[in-house]
């Protein structure tokens, strides 16, 4: 049992009210103590926590999931913990998604990977607190000590005397909001912990309308955009007259989503174009069509970038020092000089889109005096800002409700489409529902940037790693974590970071940097063990003992116990040490997003194309609330991530995508996806943390090992399969 | 647009006074629909938009990824490349039709598995998969894999699916 002071002072203003019908409503602010700070500087989309709950007269609990749900399944897992701390049966609980409101909840928007800790102790919070509530109400009408009554699963209990939540919850809706609550011990739990299945499962296999594109209203028209064809290319001018006369066409327009002069743009307003022309029709077939009628002319605003120049400078900067380094430690340059065997690579990957299978889309009805916006976005109150900035409305006069999103992987975060669909509906004066085209979608993105990175090791002449180099070149920022491991286990230690800018809008893409970074830190390990003569899970765990025991500096963002747990439970349950013939098996381990991964990789070769056979993947993210859905997590994350590594990239030419379409950019499909997937979750009672990103990163370095040892050959460039590699 | 289906028996009306267009009669999920559209409007528009049924999805429009997969006489087949003009006098099956209470063999084995993550490819998936067990009850890991590599899972839930396949399968004997 732990005791917590309830947070609910006048920033959260905790509001306690009758149902109508009777039963009683609670409303939470629980993000009031999140710094907002945190979650500009690193918007993250697997988390999203705020919520609401109500008690109905005959018992059932309603829990409003106010952040949308992107496939991370957080309407299901959220809720899970309020039940918990409520004390009910899960069969008592339905979840509904609520819409953004500002006043009720505060705080809408993807939190970092910081507010999670203080999400779950929140959910906690607020179902303990409605709990108490209703132990005092009953014990009130009983006359009896409030320390003398329990509960149990949705029944208040005293001796032989019960009494349902629903029933005691109209008085419980009186009852003062109490300073203290106590929360249950962990090992009490009988919801979190336990499988349950997604709550809108049943919905989803028989396609019920859930998602931004499903929306559909009374004379709604349908728009569509055309952009510049390429990244540095503006719009010159517009001969729209054949489109216009085409059946179902409503209108042809321009458009600026430019945040006006004197107002603040948001961080979430990255995007590609803001000058669009916009076919506005019936139908989306016949806008279709009609697009394919304009007359557009495009003009150069500033110069057309090309892949190869991007590989060229990138290598440029590689071959610069960074004056000031992002880390130091010892002197590696003389290190380097002294070494008996000096290993140096250079990995590479190419810009990603995110490609979520639901494109981009949005719902807008601007009136006059007030705008209504649906869809996908997971930055709501972003996007009221912006909404408000450019349609010259005030906030409380917008309102936003988010659906279900077919996928984000860090793409809604940038919700410049409901800008888009606003705008045009002012214009138009008519609801409007913007549709992208996959062609619209893919080359227009907030792309996952290009990286280089150079890795150097030194090794004494005893095999000791004695000196590591680090160098990192990307598009809008450089892959390089400086305090990440190998950080603190080498006395000798130099990180460096530079910077390419480009016209190329970028963004975040599921584990951002580490998505890129990890599996090229994991295939060099590989390597440097591998000089070193070296088991690659021995050599590693030999770092991880050098950090605990002895680490270098002090800002090692890891703890290296529970690296090593990971790694040495991975070695454990895929029995690493025994090797079979014909399976070639590659290992790696990475920390992100406060959770630590292993994992070890089978491959096998089939009629001379390797195939995975099969993945092993430990994970310690603390205390995992729903094992059914974080296993879900976890196995499509690796599945992004062999995917991604071996098929994927976008790639420029003049300034034009070259890739548009699910014919010319390759994703991973059922064939080559690995046959068979344990996971292991580490049972340690931490709070939870990351479980959405942080399989991702490492199984590309644990796919290249494997690789390596399958074919003979290192890969160093992804995608992979542009090296003659197919999976399958 | 489209005025000329041959064989196709549909009554030809001008609208907008430049372009055809035509009334079809259709047969979805059992039940008789007519819907005045161009021929060559895709039977997935058709389905989200003229009968609002949203459940078949749009992906890609251009038959690669299979979010918009229904069953036309019992084949699986991708709606955003299959003409309207095309497919009167058939019978569809989307998923709104697949079963009267969600509960199919695949439908069913799809929540025994928890298989969604975002979903919008799940219904694609389900349809493609129930084509699949309705002409061979019993695949085997390779004829799941090439019946349904045309339908993508971005969120990555093949394995899921694959092990859903073949639960219904077991629920079908
Ligand atoms: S939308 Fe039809 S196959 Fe992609
Ligand atoms: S569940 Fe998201 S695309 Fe398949």
């Amino acid at each position: 049992m732990t005791l917590i002071k309830t947070t609910y002072d006048r920033r959260s203003f905790i509001k306690v009210s009758t149902l109508s019908s009777g039963g009683m409503l609670l409303g939470f602010s629980w993000l009031a103590s999140c710094k907002p700070d945190q979650v500009v500087n690193m918007p993250k989309e697997w988390f999203d926590i705020n919520g609401f709950l109500k008690i109905a007269d005959n018992g059932l609990v309603t829990i409003m999931s106010p952040n949308p749900e992107i496939g991370q399944n957080v309407k299901t897992s959220m809720p899970m913990i309020i039940a918990e701390e409520l004390d009910v049966s899960w069969d008592q609980v339905t979840v509904e998604q609520a819409g953004f409101n500002i006043k009720k909840y505060t705080r809408q928007l993807a939190g970092g990977s910081q507010s999670i800790r203080q999400g779950w102790e929140s959910l906690r919070m607020a179902g303990a607190t409605a709990r108490r509530m209703l132990m005092e109400a009953a014990a009130k009408q009983w006359d009896v000590p409030v320390a003398e009554v329990t509960t149990e699963e949705g029944v208040v209990k005293h001796g032989d005397k019960t009494i349902g939540y629903g029933e005691i919850a109209a008085v419980a809706a009186t009852v003062t909001v109490p300073e203290e609550v106590e929360l249950k011990d962990p090992k009490d739990f009988k919801i979190i912990g336990t499988p349950r299945k997604n709550v809108d499962g049943s919905k989803i296999v028989s396609g019920k309308p859930l998602f931004g594109l499903d929306t559909q209203r009374e004379g709604m028209l349908i728009a569509m955009i055309e952009h510049p064809p390429a990244f540095g290319m503006k719009l010159k001018s517009l001969d729209s007259s054949s489109a216009k006369a085409m059946p179902g066409i409503h209108d042809v327009i321009t458009i600026n989503t430019s945040v006006p002069e004197g107002k603040e743009a948001q961080w979430s307003d990255t995007n590609a174009f803001n000058e669009l022309v916009v076919v506005v029709g019936a139908t989306t077939w016949q806008v279709m069509k009609a697009k394919k009628a304009l007359k557009v002319s495009w003009e150069e605003e500033s110069p057309p970038e090309s892949t190869s120049d991007h590989i060229k400078s990138m290598y440029d900067l590689l071959g610069k020092n960074q004056k000031e380094p992002a880390r130091l430690d010892g002197d590696p340059k003389k290190t380097f000089r002294n070494a008996a065997k000096v290993i140096e690579r250079i990995y590479s990957a190419p810009f990603l889109a995110h490609n979520t299978l639901e494109p981009m889309n949005f719902f807008a009805d601007v009136k006059e005096d007030q705008a209504e916006l649906v869809g996908p976005v997971q930055t709501p109150e972003f996007m009221s800002k912006t909404a408000s900035a450019v349609l010259g409305l005030p906030e409380e006069k917008i309102s936003i409700m988010m659906t279900r999103m077919g996928g984000g992987f860090g793409r809604r975060l940038y919700g410049h489409f409901g800008i888009e669909a606003a705008i045009i509906s002012q214009k138009v004066k008519a609801p409007v529902k913007l549709v992208y085209s996959r062609e619209d979608d893919m080359t227009q993105g907030t792309y996952r940037p290009t990286y280089k990175v150079t890795y150097r090791a030194a090794l004494d002449k005893n095999n000791n790693l004695i000196g590591f180099q680090v160098r990192g070149a990307g598009v809008h920022g450089s892959p390089v974590f400086a305090n990440r491991f190998p950080a603190g286990a080498v006395d000798n230690y130099l990180a460096e970071n530079h910077t390419l800018e480009s016209n190329i809008s970028t963004g975040a893409w599921r584990a951002p940097r580490s998505n890129f970074i990890a599996g090229a830190e994991q295939a060099f390990l590989d390597e440097v063990a591998e000089a070193a003569g070296k088991d690659p899970i021995e050599f590693r765990l030999e770092l991880f003992e050098r950090a605990i025991n002895d680490p270098v500096g002090e800002d090692n963002d890891y703890d290296a116990k529970r690296y090593a747990g990971v790694l040495k439970l991975v070695r454990e349950k895929s029995n690493w040490s025994q090797s079979t013939p014909g399976v070639y098996r590659g290992v790696s381990a990475y920390f992100c997003h406060n959770s630590y991964v292993a994992q070890v990789v089978d491959v096998v070769m089939k009629n001379n194309q390797p195939k995975v056979q099969k993945i092993w993947c430990a994970i310690d993210c603390g205390i995992v609330v729903n094992p059914e859905g974080a296993r879900n997590q976890v196995e499509g994350g690796m599945v992004d991530g062999i995917g991604h590594a071996m098929y994927s990239e976008m790639t420029f030419k003049n300034g034009r995508p070259e890739q548009n379409n699910f014919d010319s950019y390759r994703l991973i499909r059922h064939r080559e996806a690995p046959v068979e997937i344990e996971t292991y979750f580490v049972d340690n009672g931490i709070d939870p943390t990351g479980l959405g990103e942080p399989s991702l990163p490492p199984i590309m370095g644990a796919l290249a090992n494997a690789l390596a040892k399958a074919t003979g050959e290192r890969l160093y460039e992804q995608p992979f399969v542009g090296q003659a590699i197919e999976l399958g | 647009m489209n005025s000329d289906q041959d064989g196709v028996n549909c009554k030809l009306f001008q609208k907008n006074n430049t372009q055809f267009m035509a009334t079809y009669n259709l047969k979805i999920n059992g039940q008789r629909k007519e819907v005045d559209a161009d021929g060559d409007t895709p039977l997935l528009w058709v389905l989200r938009e003229h009968l609002n049924l949203v459940g078949t999805k749009f992906g890609c429009g251009i038959a690669q990824c299979g979010a918009c997969t229904v069953q036309v006489d019992g084949e699986a087949v991708r709606s955003c490349s299959l003409p309207i003009s095309s497919i009167e006098d058939k019978s569809v099956v989307t998923i709104e039709g697949l079963s009267e209470n969600g509960d199919h063999p695949v439908q069913k084995a799809w929540i025994e598995h928890d298989v969604p993550q975002c979903g919008y490819c799940q219904a694609g998936q389900i349809m493609n998969a129930a084509a699949l067990l309705d002409q061979n009850p019993n695949p085997s890991d390779q004829e799941i894999d090439s019946a349904m590599n045309g339908n993508i899972c971005r969120c990555g839930t093949y394995v899921r699916i694959k092990a859903a396949i073949k639960t219904a399968a077991a629920y079908q004997e």
